[in-house]
């Protein structure tokens, strides 16, 4: 059974968000879409400034045996990306709600969209 | 017959599993406006017994010439150990095979020519070949449009001395992907880039800049210059060589301050025959830091469970066959057949043979054009040095000139008046090591006899 916290957001596309004091929204990908890729031996992060909308595809995870899009399931500007991620793209293995988160966007307006889930209802698409 | 291995039946069968009525009925996401109904322009099928004979009849019109046509493909001296060893039964393949793990020595074949051709372009890696030069240099564009993500114009800067047939494929492969190819004009008296013609887009978005060297004229191209002024404001660098030339000439790696960011370029020269026009096989090779944009496959070296080292197709999950519609190219595959006479070609010569053969087309060349341009009404179009291309300027227009060449077997060069109408009537023309002193004074004799009465007429 993958972890999945209780605090985060997710999205049916297993990106998970957590909104942050400064008013910014860290989005990685769960514990259950690090497990599905295998080894990643890549992570293609945007710039930082880049503006994102609802659904798009704004970086690219890519395992030995699949390269999968990250959608952001907020708009938003980028204004961090995880660097780290450059040499050492298992920390999405290890520490998919840590070290592996991978960017983190500042909301155009609020975070809140029936598209997110939370943990329990994730956990159910999870099943299904 | 047909080659289709599944009866109605089967095919039935199979439509029921996935509950469809009939095989076009997968094709219905395509719209109907952009659905081909019949091929209106493909004649009736011939039988083998004509179709044999039809190629034999067409293949002997290619001989019992000499041949001065240069224009991106060229006639080298192909050691007959090339195509001798590329056509046994475990190489002869035109493709990388399925299950290529399966295959270790065409693996390795195809690692050690990506290791040549790396060394050969100073680049840190090299991809297992593409389908031609003209092909090759579309993709490069692409890639540079996905690796250059500080810029947004999708704008690539090509100088009008880049081979005007690659610039056409270009546009047709990355046209309708958004990408802006813009035309950078050439110096009429040397038949090369300024630099300075660059200056116009100073102020631009310039996602990637095209430059050709040695140029379709056969001229050098400043690389230096253009390859700093480029990387200075951001734009990639994508060179096009001749891979014969690279054994004389600087390697787009060490272009410049900082280098070229993509070489790639049309690899017939190294052992592939010309073959009225295909298959050859294009090669794209690049920095380290974009492999992941580069398109087609890679192989890997890399050691098994018990530490004995293998080699691995590698970086797939890019691939088509894998990421789909998103992959980097629909190029899934390379030209295996053709990279392996390449292999061959380049083992046999090494770094010294190609050096020679280099250095034999620049001295026949030289010779050829200081022979022709002493007849009367014949005179260099260009001032600059070049290296196994040049162009011939003439007083009256080149294709009857070159027709009466023919009737005589000679395939004097190709006219570029179609592409450069503004060079008037202009001849662009080349002689390999292939050539010798006495092909170089039989054209001459010819040409001289057919001006002759050209101006007696």
């Amino acid at each position: 059974m993958s972890k999945i916290p209780a605090e985060l957001k997710y999205a049916r596309t297993h990106e998970w968000l957590r909104p942050e004091d400064d008013g910014s929204v860290t989005l990685g990908i769960s514990d259950h879409a690090q497990e599905a890729l295998g080894d990643l031996v890549f992570v293609e992060i945007p710039e930082v400034g880049r503006s994102v909308t609802p659904g798009e595809a704004c970086a690219v995870v890519e395992s030995v045996k699949a390269a999968s899009d990250v959608y952001s399931p907020i708009a938003g500007e980028v204004t961090a990306v995880n660097e780290a991620l450059a040499s050492q793209p298992e920390l999405l293995n290890s520490d998919p709600y840590g070290e592996g988160w991978i960017m983190k966007i500042r909301p155009a307006s609020g975070i809140e969209t029936p598209e997110l889930l939370d943990a329990k209802a994730y956990a159910e698409t999870l099943e299904d | 017959m047909p080659f289709i291995p599944h009866t109605e039946d089967d095919i039935r069968e199979m439509l029921g599993v996935i509950g469809v009525d009939s095989i076009e009925q997968l094709f219905d996401e395509i719209p109907s406006g952009l659905k081909i109904e019949a091929l209106s322009g493909v004649p009736p099928a011939l039988s083998e017994m004509e179709i044999q004979r039809l190629m034999r009849e067409r293949a002997a019109r290619d001989e019992g010439h000499l041949n001065f046509i240069g224009a991106g493909a060229y006639e080298h001296h192909i050691p007959a150990a090339v195509w001798e060893v590329t056509t046994r039964g475990e190489f002869y393949s035109a493709y990388t095979p399925y299950q290529a793990e399966a295959s270790q020595g065409t693996l390795q074949l195809i690692y050690e020519y990506q290791s040549m051709m790396a060394a050969l372009t100073g680049m840190d890696v090299s991809n297992a070949s593409l389908y031609d030069g003209a092909s090759a240099m579309a993709e490069a564009a692409l890639m540079a449009v996905r690796a250059n993500r500080a810029s947004n114009s999708g704008r690539i800067l090509v100088p009008a001395t880049v081979n005007p047939a690659y610039r056409r494929v270009a546009h047709s492969i990355a046209g309708g992907q958004g990408l802006e190819f813009e035309t950078v004009p050439y110096c009429r008296e040397a038949g090369v880039t300024l630099p300075e013609a660059l200056r116009a887009w100073d102020d631009a978005d310039v996602t990637a800049l095209v430059i050709q060297q040695p140029n379709f004229f056969g001229g050098y191209e400043d690389v230096a210059a253009m390859t700093d002024w480029a990387r200075a404001k951001g734009a990639l660098v994508i060179a096009v060589v001749n891979p014969i030339s690279l054994a004389l000439l600087e390697a787009p790696g060490t272009w410049g301050e900082n280098g070229a960011d993509i070489a790639c370029g049309e690899g017939q020269p190294l052992g592939v025959p010309l073959s009225s026009g295909g298959p050859y096989f294009g090669f794209l090779a690049c920095r380290q830091a974009l492999v992941r944009q580069m398109p087609g496959r890679i192989v890997g070296r890399t050691v098994d469970l018990d530490g004995r080292s293998g080699f691995a197709l590698t970086l797939q999950a890019r691939e088509q066959h894998i990421r789909r519609s998103k992959a980097t190219s629909n190029i899934c595959t390379n030209q295996g057949l053709m990279v392996t006479a390449a292999t061959i070609y380049m083992s046999l010569l090494g770094a010294e043979g190609l050096a020679r053969v280099a250095a034999a087309c620049v001295a026949n060349t030289a010779e050829l054009v200081g022979r022709l341009g002493s007849i009367q009404g014949v005179r260099r179009t260009f001032s600059g040095p070049y290296f196994h291309e040049s162009v011939l300027s003439f007083d009256h227009p080149v294709a009857p000139l070159l027709e009466a060449l023919a009737e005589r077997g000679i395939l004097g060069g190709y006219d570029l008046s179609r592409d450069y109408p503004e060079l008037g009537h202009a001849l662009l023309l080349c002689a390999t090591e292939t050539r010798t002193t006495t092909d170089i004074e039989t054209y001459f004799q010819a040409l001289d006899d057919v001006l002759r009465h050209a101006r007696v007429a």
